[in-house]
């Protein structure tokens, strides 16, 4: 897979707003047909990164390159029409708009000519729904539904399944599953998976390892603001990955400490107090 | 039957045409009404047509998430502007009109100009030139005429067009407000520009990223209220032949009212212009209609108050009605498993 040659390319990347530096010498790349896991705490830097990748900030220093050609985005359209689009995590869709308009939001299909141009919504719906059944939502079956009445992960599925239809080539998911139950969550996991099958290069910001482990080929950590590890799947394990984005060993340290307390208090797990102080103990 | 019904309470306008047929029940069987006279009457539907032709635009922008009140100024600034020119300076009546006109061509680009370049909310942006408009409307004409209120005399074309009392009771304004309203309905409902309205109302940010021209958009609705509110002055000034610098404040709250019995949504991304139409016959009805029940008229603003609260109450749940509706006949539908 490594021969593939990459989508989506930052080298060196640096971005500083004003004398705070945010992101330090971030190199990734991202290929077709593979999905790029970015693992991160709160305020590692993930949503600055993010931007930089979608238009809307540019890298103070290094390049961002794609298909191997240095390109600077102009703004955030100049990127989504380079077939680069973003997802947020609340879907980014018009919850009191019906499936089939929102899917059309900017680029409504029309019939008729001059002033009598109308919105064809019979086209925009079955276009619509049939570019989410195809992602394997088939429970979305009429365009004239409103988004709102659609579940998260439904809402999920139908703006992916909308990036896709417009023609983007690299998929930037950010926190897809954060807001969703656990059923939930494994239709949008299914659904970033089919993405990757069709050849796209997806970027999926996540501090869930478990969705991560899920779906990714590669991973990266990002620990205030630098990539702190880079490695593919299953060259790590979930604890490891897990303390690496606590920034080191707290998490075994915290889990030892309840292991430790719970053993000597009949199986009850410890108030925070006790934890702060296990000395007295 | 039930499908059909369900239908029609889907959709934005639902509360607002209950409402209606609630508040002209509530006359006729406790009011002593006659629904033949009530129907008939001149005097709603006159109340109807001005307040329309500015609850249409207030409505539209309440779609797209703002707000414009300054529309309360520009109903007198539009009828000083063509009373001043063409009855105090003597200029031709269409210099007048298209004074009028203009001013809130003006009036409105301030407003959206204002809006998309800073974060103030356009409730606060047109409540200050509200104020500054009243300002300018009362000492402009003062200071030009020495007088609060100008007469004038327009030629027959004008009375014709703007000043007429169709069968000597209906004002002719109620025809621009029907083809306003027609229009208006299908750029919003079948044009991909009425999409575009909506999708602004939802999410302004989602908008633009989508690539539509969210501040031209804006703009172009601020031009369009400020405009139909001195459209609205010069047609009274042209039917009354005199033009005074008070009055048009009562068009901010009925206006609001209207739109919102008709169910358009106060935070934006939902409504229809039915419902705005059917909103403002109804305040209509409840404001003017009353003189034609036993009623004392005293008690409208309550009527009014109450038909508010139980619109919106309706409005709410037959949007929740829209909002998870699944239709029956695709349950039969091949289904995903419900744990892949």
């Amino acid at each position: 897979m490594n021969d593939k040659p990459a989508i989506l390319e930052l080298r060196n990347v640096n971005k500083s707003f004003g004398p705070i530096d945010v992101l330090h010498d971030i190199s990734l790349r991202v290929r077709a047909g593979e999905v790029l896991c970015l693992l991160g705490d709160n305020g590692a830097g993930k949503s600055t990164l993010i931007k930089t990748l979608a238009g809307v900030h540019k890298p103070t220093s290094g390049e961002i390159l794609m298909d191997g050609q240095s390109v600077t985005f102009v703004g955030p359209s100049d990127a989504q029409g380079r077939g680069i689009a973003t997802v947020h995590q609340f879907g980014g869709t018009f919850p009191l708009m019906s499936i089939g308009r929102s899917f059309f939001v900017g680029v409504e299909p029309t019939k008729g000519w001059g002033p009598f141009k109308i919105y064809d919504r019979k086209r925009a719906n079955e276009i619509a729904v049939k570019a989410v059944r195809d992602f394997g939502i088939t429970r979305i079956d009429d365009g004239d539904r409103l988004v709102g009445g659609l579940s998260g992960g439904e809402r999920q599925s139908l703006a992916i399944a909308r990036a896709v239809h417009f023609g983007a080539r690299v998929l930037i998911l950010d926190e897809p599953t954060a807001a969703l139950g656990v059923k939930q969550a494994s239709h949008v996991l299914r659904i970033v998976n089919e993405a990757k099958r069709r050849g796209l290069a997806v970027v999926f910001i996540t501090h869930q390892v478990m969705h991560a482990m899920a779906v990714g080929d590669h991973f990266a950590v990002l620990i205030r603001g630098a990539i702190a590890a880079d490695f593919r799947k299953g060259e790590r394990t979930r604890e490891e990955i897990t303390d690496l984005m606590a920034g080191g060993e707290t998490m075994a340290d915290l889990e030892a400490q309840v292991d430790g307390y719970m053993e000597t208090h009949a199986g009850h797990p410890p108030s925070l107090p006790a934890l702060e102080a296990p000395a007295a103990h | 039957m039930m499908d059909a019904i369900r239908s029609v309470l889907r959709r934005p306008e639902a509360g607002s045409i209950l409402s209606l047929v609630g508040v002209v029940l509530f006359f006729v069987l406790f009011g002593g009404a006659n629904l033949g006279t009530l129907v008939g009457a001149a005097s709603w539907v006159n109340f109807a047509a001005n307040l329309g032709m500015v609850a249409i635009p207030v409505g539209l922008l309440m779609i797209a998430g703002e707000l414009d009140i300054s529309i309360g100024a520009l109903i007198p600034a539009g009828s000083m502007t063509t009373a001043i020119l063409t009855g105090y300076y003597g200029l031709p009546i269409a210099v007048g009109i298209g004074a009028a006109l203009a001013i809130g061509v003006a009036v409105g680009l301030v407003n959206g100009l204002l809006t998309i370049r800073t974060s103030v909310p356009s409730l606060i942006i047109t409540l200050a030139t509200l104020v500054a408009m009243q300002g300018v409307v009362l000492s402009a004409s003062v200071l030009l005429t020495g007088n609060a209120s100008v007469a004038l005399i327009a030629p027959d074309w004008a009375k014709f067009l703007f000043g007429q009392l169709i069968g000597g009771s209906h004002q002719v304004i109620i025809v621009w407000w029907f083809a306003f309203a027609a229009i208006v309905g299908f750029v919003l409902h079948k044009t991909r520009y009425g999409n575009w309205l909506f999708a602004m109302g939802g999410d302004k940010v989602s908008a633009r990223n989508a690539g539509i021209p969210t501040n031209r958009m804006t703009i172009a609705l601020f031009v369009l209220s400020a405009v139909s509110a001195t459209f609205v002055g010069m047609c009274q000034a042209i039917l009354f032949n005199s033009a005074q610098v008070s009055g048009g404040m009562s068009f901010i709250f009925n206006a609001i009212v209207s739109v919102v019995v008709g169910g358009v949504l106060l935070t934006g991304g939902f409504g229809s212009v039915v419902g705005i139409f059917v909103g403002t016959i109804t305040f209509a009805i409840v404001s003017q209609g009353i003189y034609f029940t036993q009623i004392d008229r005293n008690w409208s603003n309550l009527i009014i108050g109450v038909m508010l609260l139980a619109a919106v109450l309706m409005n709410q749940s037959f949007r929740d009605l829209a909002l998870y509706f699944r239709p029956r006949r695709n349950r039969s539908l091949p289904r995903e498993p419900a744990n892949p």
